[in-house]
């Protein structure tokens, strides 16, 4: 017991230092996955999708898909898993962690690319660094889908006139024949500028278990 | 040149202000004149009438009303005088300037009467004066930003005016314990009452700079928001020490300390809760107005001076009031109304609550004017300056502190220091020191000098040197971005990614906690406050979609107008040719002509700018300033004739409908007018006149076939790149020779006789039909009489609806397509129809898997 307590340490230091998480979110975050997984090793696409306040989303497909892509891992590897353990669930909870107190510019940048290239990953769902039309359509569609009154076909026209403004911006002088491939990480970084990415990017990891400070109970 | 204002000024204010104030000094300086002039008036018109007055005099008749318009009329001037100056008011905040305003008119008044006749009163600044502006600021919030940062903002708001009350008052009182004030009979209770109305800062002061420094928008919600609600909570502190005060030191124990903070927290939330009913009912008012469409902008301003007065009846915190009443039904009037409406609210809105402020700050000036106020106590009034900064700096920091360990992006060191230097105090606080009892406070004069002291200067002062402030520490700005698609897109995609991340992680943080709210919302709140029409057009995507399509719409006819004038068509070649040379040149320095310029080629390129092109035909330094006025002359055009035909012979005058231009139709009829008169003109210029001898130069009508093939057009374009200048002066001698010798066939293409039978014409306006030119056309044949458009309006189609394609879903669909394709002459059909096959091949192309490089097609 004690040696997979101290090893089970280890693994969680190791973890810190590469997500910057504390011990306590770490601690949380095990109980949220083990609950999640049904106290597996691994967790697949269906337990996420069976998360019922998830159902509602209308992008949830794409954030399910996120956490299975690779290159959200910091690995330079490509291309997808079918299961996750908690180390790569961790690793892609921690592109929401909130920034330090105090950050220096320089940390605030990397910050900011990171974040983005998470967003940037999502939409480009064929790793080929290229938002290209039909995925972009795909996402507006997803995300319009919800509210009835707004049709398929608007949808498109939406997603559209988007890439519009997302090639004009880029490429103002286009010749008439150049095609417009779809949106690089560059031009996404340039388009989403104002969105100030790195100080709204984020969500609150508490460091107190909620689920055992509504039940009231104490947890062994 | 202010110096030079200031003087007209002067000189008006003299005019407007003397004649008047001969009555009122009669008036108010005692009543002999009063009697003297009331008996002359019953003299005019009295029972002793000998003769029937033709006209007679009567000023006393007319004289409050007309004292009121007055001022606001000189008001308003001096704030157009200020505001004449852009370099002025760049360093010197408006508010600043319209006190120094009131200096001079009160220095005028007080020269004219020896004695200060206007002043502030309380009743008038809070009644008529101050509702309003709080209004604007209520239904302008930004509410999502205000309600995520709300519990910072009501921590500033509460603690931090609680504080700074409470520290002012004991410190002044300490120091007069310790002698500094010299001889003055304050005690400990009026010390802390003069610290609560001195302790607010005013929402007036800071809109007022703020607006022009442009600070980033988190510290500008918490500034501003702690303004707005620490009014509320100033008020209501006010009150409580002034119950004490009234009560008299050894009156109060601890059951009434008990009630008084009881007394806060019901007052305070009182007010708040009173103003969500009425913005719950403005709401749900506005659900049932559509019959009365005229009128519906009215409930807003009526139920929110209701909810105002209604909770000054009940004691109630009447400014937390209507700033609820106006974040709660924002949202809802702006969707249960019609487009029109919502503008008319935003736009009263606006005229009322700037208006209101340009009076308030004047009278702040004016009341300066005074010797009665004027109590000197150097002590006194410098120590309250001091302290109301140091204490302002110290509760900022301190309360930040504890705040930026739950926040979840902490309050920058550089923001604290604005928003303790942002403390500006304005004229809530001297309505309340106006409001004192004399009886009771016997030094009430030394307090309302003090705080008219302090109101002017941190509102002078630190109003002018806070954007230095801003400048000199970086503080983040906002960035004036245009709102774009793709940002709303992604906004939303965000937003939707948190909330994800939020449950699957199992936390429940802010994310989670608006999505319920919203949830809840759109469930149950909506469905009882909303139109069911405007329930469904409510997904903001899709309003950002509609909006952009309504200016591409607009900016279309404009278009449409501007490449109706003759310039714009002959010079077309110059503009590819300028911009071939030029190319690289302004991609670096003027990147947003260039992605305007680009959308030429766009007709035959597959993604296209949306926005139409600019005419070029001066040389770069000329550039913009041609386009803007072309922006101006075409908009003018469009004011003035594109509805006059249709108004002139349906003219009707109603009180309750605005029959001429629904809103719903509007752009579409000015779509297809514009699309009309596009037509007629080329046609006319194809049939009505050959032009002589550019035809053989330029082998135009290959040209347009091969357009429709896309490549070869821009070959042909590239091969004129040198001769511009050529392209010149051919096209104006050619147009000239046109108009001497053809202008009168010319004019009889434009009938629909004679022309060819266009579908898109409509048949109510037939019975005017054989005047019918087109309006921008009359206007060009007024001017000139050389409207021939020349070569170049053979070679570019009239725009085809496919150059409005995000408009093609919305509305336009098939119906005007159909109508441009029966219209044209069977060339241009042909043109037509190829170019909507190649689209058609085009968006099937777009319907596969992804093709990387460019689709096969004769793209």
């Amino acid at each position: 017991m004690g040696a997979s307590q101290t090893r089970s340490e280890s693994v969680y230091q190791e973890l810190m230092d590469k997500t910057g998480f504390s011990l306590e979110q770490i601690k949380n975050l095990k109980k949220r996955f083990l609950h999640l997984s049904g106290n597996e090793e691994t967790i697949s696409r269906e337990n996420l999708d069976a998360i019922p306040a998830l159902a509602n989303n209308p992008i949830r497909k794409q954030i399910i898909e996120a956490f299975f892509d690779k290159r959200n891992q910091r690995s330079s590897e490509v291309g997808h898993l079918e299961e996750i353990g908690f180390e790569q669930f961790v690793m892609v909870m921690s592109h929401f962690r909130p920034p330090a107190l105090r950050t220096s510019v320089e940390e605030r940048e990397v910050m900011r690319k990171e974040k983005l290239q998470f967003l940037f990953n999502m939409h480009d769902t064929d790793n080929d660094g290229v938002i290209t039309l039909v995925e972009y359509r795909k996402v507006v569609e997803e995300l319009l889908s919800k509210s009835g009154a707004i049709g398929h076909e608007a949808a498109r026209a939406i997603a559209d006139a988007a890439m519009l403004e997302v090639a004009s911006t880029n490429v103002p002088d286009m010749a008439p024949d150049d095609f417009y491939e779809g949106i690089t990480f560059e031009h996404f970084e340039q388009i989403l500028k104002g969105l100030e990415m790195e100080s709204r990017m984020h969500i609150r990891f508490l460091d107190v278990d909620t689920s055992t400070m509504r039940c009231g109970k104490s947890t062994s | 040149m202010r110096l030079c204002g200031f003087v007209h000024v002067w000189l008006l204010g003299s005019v407007l202000l003397l004649l008047p104030l001969r009555g009122v000094t009669q008036v108010k300086d005692g009543h002999p004149g009063y009697h003297s002039n009331s008996t002359e008036s019953q003299h005019g018109h009295g029972s002793s009438i000998t003769e029937v007055p033709i006209v007679t005099f009567k000023w006393h008749h007319v004289e409050k009303p007309y004292l009121i318009a007055l001022w606001i009329l000189v008001a308003f001037l001096g704030k157009m005088v200020i505001e004449a100056n852009h370099h002025v008011t760049s360093i010197i905040p408006e508010s600043a300037l319209l006190i120094c305003f009131g200096f001079i008119l009160g220095g005028m008044i007080w020269g004219a009467d020896k004695k200060q006749t206007f002043t502030l009163t309380p009743e008038v600044f809070f009644f008529y004066l101050l509702p309003q502006v709080i209004l604007d600021a209520g239904y302008t919030m930004p509410n999502k930003l205000f309600f995520s940062n709300l519990g910072a903002i009501m921590i500033y708001a509460i603690i931090g005016t609680c504080w700074n009350a409470a520290s002012v008052g004991l410190s002044l009182w300490g120091c007069h314990m310790g002698g500094a004030m010299g001889n003055i009979e304050v005690g400990l209770l009026q010390y802390l009452l003069f610290g609560s109305l001195i302790a607010a800062v005013d929402p007036v002061a800071v809109i007022a700079v703020f607006e022009q420094v442009h600070v980033n928008e988190v510290l500008f919600i918490m500034v501003f928001g702690e303004s707005l609600l620490n009014d509320g909570v100033t008020v209501v502190l006010f009150n409580v020490f002034d119950a004490f005060v009234s009560l008299g030191g050894p009156a109060i124990n601890a059951a009434e300390i008990v009630k008084g903070i009881v007394s806060f927290f019901v007052v305070a939330f009182g007010g708040s809760l009173m103003g969500f009913v009425f913005g719950l009912l403005i709401s749900i008012l506005t659900r049932c107005t559509k019959n009365i469409k005229i009128i519906e902008p009215g409930f807003v301003f009526v139920l929110g001076y209701l909810s105002y007065l209604t909770a000054e009846m009940l004691s109630l915190s009447a400014i937390l009031s209507i700033v609820f009443c106006g974040i709660c039904c924002q949202k809802y009037i702006n969707s249960n109304m019609d487009e029109n409406s919502v503008n008319t609210v935003r736009y009263c809105m606006k005229v009322l609550a700037n208006g209101s402020e340009t009076m308030i700050f004047v009278f702040l000036g004016i009341s300066a004017i005074d010797k009665e106020i004027w109590v000197w106590n150097t002590g006194f009034i410098l120590l309250t300056l001091l302290f109301i900064i140091v204490y302002r700096i110290i509760g900022v920091f301190f309360l930040t502190w504890i705040l930026n360990k739950f926040r979840l992006v902490p309050i920058e060191f550089i923001d604290q220091v604005i928003m303790s230097y942002g403390g500006l105090r304005g004229a809530v606080a001297y309505g309340l020191a106006v409001m004192l009892d004399g009886s009771k406070i016997k030094e009430k004069n030394l307090m309302i000098s003090t705080t008219l002291i302090v109101v002017y200067f941190t509102v002078i002062f630190q109003g002018i040197t806070m954007k230095p402030l801003v400048m000199w520490l970086k503080v983040k700005r906002a960035q004036a971005t245009e709102i774009t698609l793709i940002e709303k897109v992604q906004n939303k995609v965000f937003d939707h990614m948190l909330i994800a991340i939020e449950d699957i992680s199992g936390q429940i943080g802010h994310n989670y906690m608006r999505d319920k709210w919203k949830h809840f919302e759109e469930k149950w709140m909506s469905w009882v406050l909303m139109k069911p029409s405007a329930r469904k057009s409510r997904d903001h995507v899709f309003s950002v979609f509609h909006q952009l399509n309504l200016k591409d719409a607009l900016s279309y006819v404009a278009e449409g107008e501007r490449r109706g004038s003759l310039e714009f068509i002959r010079n077309e070649s110059a503009i590819v040719n300028f911009k071939k040379k030029f190319e690289e040149d302004y991609d670096v320095v003027m990147p947003d002509i260039m992605a305007d310029m680009s959308d030429d080629r766009g007709d035959m390129s597959d993604i296209r700018n949306p926005v139409p092109s600019v005419s070029l035909e001066m040389h770069e330094q000329t550039m913009k300033g041609v386009r803007e006025t072309e922006d101006v002359n075409s908009h003018h055009l469009l004011h003035q004739h594109l509805y006059k035909s249709r108004k002139q012979h349906r003219h009707r005058y109603s009180r309750s409908h605005f029959n001429i231009n629904e809103d719903e139709n509007e752009v579409q009829e000015i779509f297809q007018r514009t699309m009309r008169s596009r037509l007629e003109s080329f046609k006319s210029a194809k049939m009505g006149v050959a032009p002589p001898k550019t035809i053989s130069k330029h082998p135009k009508k290959d040209q347009q076939q091969k357009m429709a093939n896309g490549k070869p057009m821009d070959k042909t374009k590239s091969s004129h790149s040198g001769d511009e200048d050529f392209e010149f002066s051919e096209a104006d001698s050619a147009s000239g020779f046109e108009a001497s010798g053809q202008s009168f066939p010319m004019r009889v293409t434009y009938r629909p006789g004679a022309g060819i039978e266009n579908p898109a014409f409509m048949p109510d306006m037939d019975p005017m039909a054989p005047l019918q030119i087109p309006p921008w056309l009359a206007e060009a044949e007024l001017d000139s009489s050389t409207v021939a458009p020349s070569q170049r309006a053979q070679v570019r189609l009239p725009w085809t609806p496919n150059n409005l394609r995000r408009l093609a879903p919305l509305r336009i669909s098939t119906r005007s397509t159909d109508s441009f394709m029966m219209a044209d002459t069977p060339a241009i059909l042909q043109v037509q129809q190829q170019q909507q096959r190649r689209r058609r091949e085009r968006d099937e192309d777009f319907d596969l898997p992804p093709p990387p490089p460019p689709p096969p097609t004769d793209m």
